[in-house]
């Protein structure tokens, strides 16, 4: 079962991108692209404004300066997937309800056969009349990322959205997430350097006071890499030291 | 649930029940209480029996009273709640008024709304309405408000029309905050019939206990407020039980 892949995902440019909070600036003058159709990992102590910065993106917060533009310059609008670190299902509704969410609030038909073979393919085919209060915190989150994929944008933009899961449901999470979102310009945001080495083709950190965005080079192969591979457990001690040195900074 | 359980649910209210009467005939039976202050048990359950007739045409125009304000009260409040949440004019212009609603005493507007709306069911349905407007507006419309931000922000990723997230988010996400509203409403609603019935009526549970007290029936008294206390808890029973199922993803946690 393959999905269609969305026309050209866009890259995502950053142009002096400024937020201040409360008057103090949380980021100024950043300046970045997030290339297309590439899956792009953002890491910061918490705080340092990783959600901002995605929030920004996502048109959900206005920054104070600089702008966020699509490469191809159409806008971003209508063109964005949301995952957040809580699930966000409507506890009312079936999980195949809370897949096409999206179509309803649009006021679009329901393309129900394309969110059951989503739900499948995440491996929930078996319950789709389900309610979300039936389900573990993993499933939940898998019916998450099958909403998100409904949608079919060419950017989905996700915000810690394993860290509350257990280990080992994360990484599946991961394997399952690195898969399905292959082609689309991704920008996750995680505290954990390990999911960082395992998912991120681009490699960034956000840190400092006002905080700045850095280039640090992700392992080699490609993704999901395996937890055990050595490039991914040196790149995730590498960016642990970088985590504490830039909290002890 | 086990049937252990379902029997102690049952067996405990009637415990009480049982003590309250106990304690009750103690004090007019043995405490030299005079009847027509204090009758016992007892002589209101005899009362009861041979009243029956009275006392269920009385309790029957109440109900349709009660019932008839609530379902009215209901959906107005929902009515305005959903617009003063989807307006910000009607929001500032009507809640002052839903305000006042609530600080006039219903009890002061009594006399004033029989006098407008007469003798019959039509000023005691009024009555209720007033009664209950203000708990079912307020809660529905805090319940609106309060809806969780990560959703409406999803939502807005989604590139939703906001009177559709108004359908599809807002609203059931306040329908647990309307259902109590409407269990705090179910409750107080006889009330505000009752007391229409006091100030001028040809009928109701209100009407024969105020005509009972002239006559120094205390008995009848008593009995028509027996039949209204468990009117009342009847009543919200229903409503408790019908919301429990219509709200089926809000956790039920006193189920005990």
């Amino acid at each position: 079962m393959t999905q269609a892949r969305p026309a050209a995902p866009p890259a995502i440019r950053l142009e002096g991108l400024g937020l201040s909070y409360a008057g103090s600036p949380v980021f100024e003058g950043l300046d970045f692209t997030f290339s297309a159709g590439t899956f792009s990992v953002l890491l910061g102590p918490s705080g340092v404004g990783k959600t901002s910065l995605l929030r920004s993106i996502a048109l959900l917060d206005r920054p104070t300066a600089g702008r966020v533009m699509a490469d191809d310059g159409a806008s971003l609008a209508g063109r964005i997937a949301w995952m957040g670190q809580q699930d966000l299902l409507l506890p009312w509704a079936r999980v195949i309800d809370n897949v096409t969410m999206g179509a309803r609030l649009r006021g679009e038909p329901i393309a129900r056969g394309r969110a059951e073979a989503l739900l499948r393919r995440v491996g929930l085919g078996d319950r789709l009349a389900a309610l979300p209060s039936e389900l573990s915190g993993g499933m939940r989150q898998r019916v998450a990322l099958a909403r998100t994929l409904y949608e079919d944008r060419p950017v989905v933009l996700m915000d810690e959205p394993f860290s509350a899961l257990d280990s080992v449901t994360r990484a599946r999470m991961q394997d399952l997430a690195a898969d399905m979102l292959r082609g689309r310009t991704v920008v996750l945001i995680t505290h954990d350097p390990l999911e960082a080495c395992r998912l991120g083709q681009v490699i960034l950190l956000l840190a400092g006071s006002p905080a700045r965005l850095s280039s640090v080079p992700a392992p080699d192969g490609a993704t999901p890499r395996p937890a055990d591979d050595p490039g991914v457990l040196r790149g995730q001690g590498h960016l642990m030291r970088r985590l504490l040195d830039g909290v002890a900074a | 649930m086990t049937a252990r359980r379902v029997a102690a649910r049952t067996v405990r209210p009637l415990v009480t029940l049982a003590g309250l009467a106990a304690l009750w005939w103690g004090v007019a039976r043995l405490g030299g209480v005079p009847p027509y202050l204090l009758p016992a048990p007892d002589a209101v359950v005899r009362t009861m029996w041979m009243q029956r007739g009275l006392l269920a045409d009385a309790a029957g125009t109440t109900l349709l009273e009660t019932v008839l304000g609530l379902g009215l009260g209901m959906l107005g409040g929902a009515a305005l709640a959903l617009a003063m949440t989807a307006s910000g004019v009607i929001r500032r212009w009507m809640m002052p008024l839903v305000l006042l609603s609530q600080a006039v005493p219903v009890f002061a507007l009594a006399p004033l709304l029989v006098l407008w709306f007469g003798f019959g069911i039509a000023s005691k349905v009024v009555m209720a309405v007033l009664v209950i407007f203000f708990p079912i507006t307020s809660s529905f419309f805090d319940g609106l408000r309060r809806t969780p931000p990560d959703w409406l922000d999803l939502a807005r990723t989604m590139g939703a029309a906001p009177w559709r997230v108004l359908v599809h988010v807002r609203l059931p996400a306040a329908l647990p905050a309307f259902g109590s509203g409407l269990r705090v409403a179910t409750a107080i609603a006889p009330i505000g019939a009752v007391v229409g019935e006091w100030v001028g009526a040809s009928s109701g549970l209100g009407f024969l206990m105020q005509t009972a007290n002239t006559r120094f029936e205390t008995d009848l008294m008593f009995a028509a407020l027996l039949v209204l206390a468990t009117m009342t808890i009847l009543l919200w029973w229903g409503v408790d039980r019908l919301l429990a199922r219509l709200l089926y993803w809000v956790p039920d946690s006193v189920v005990d």
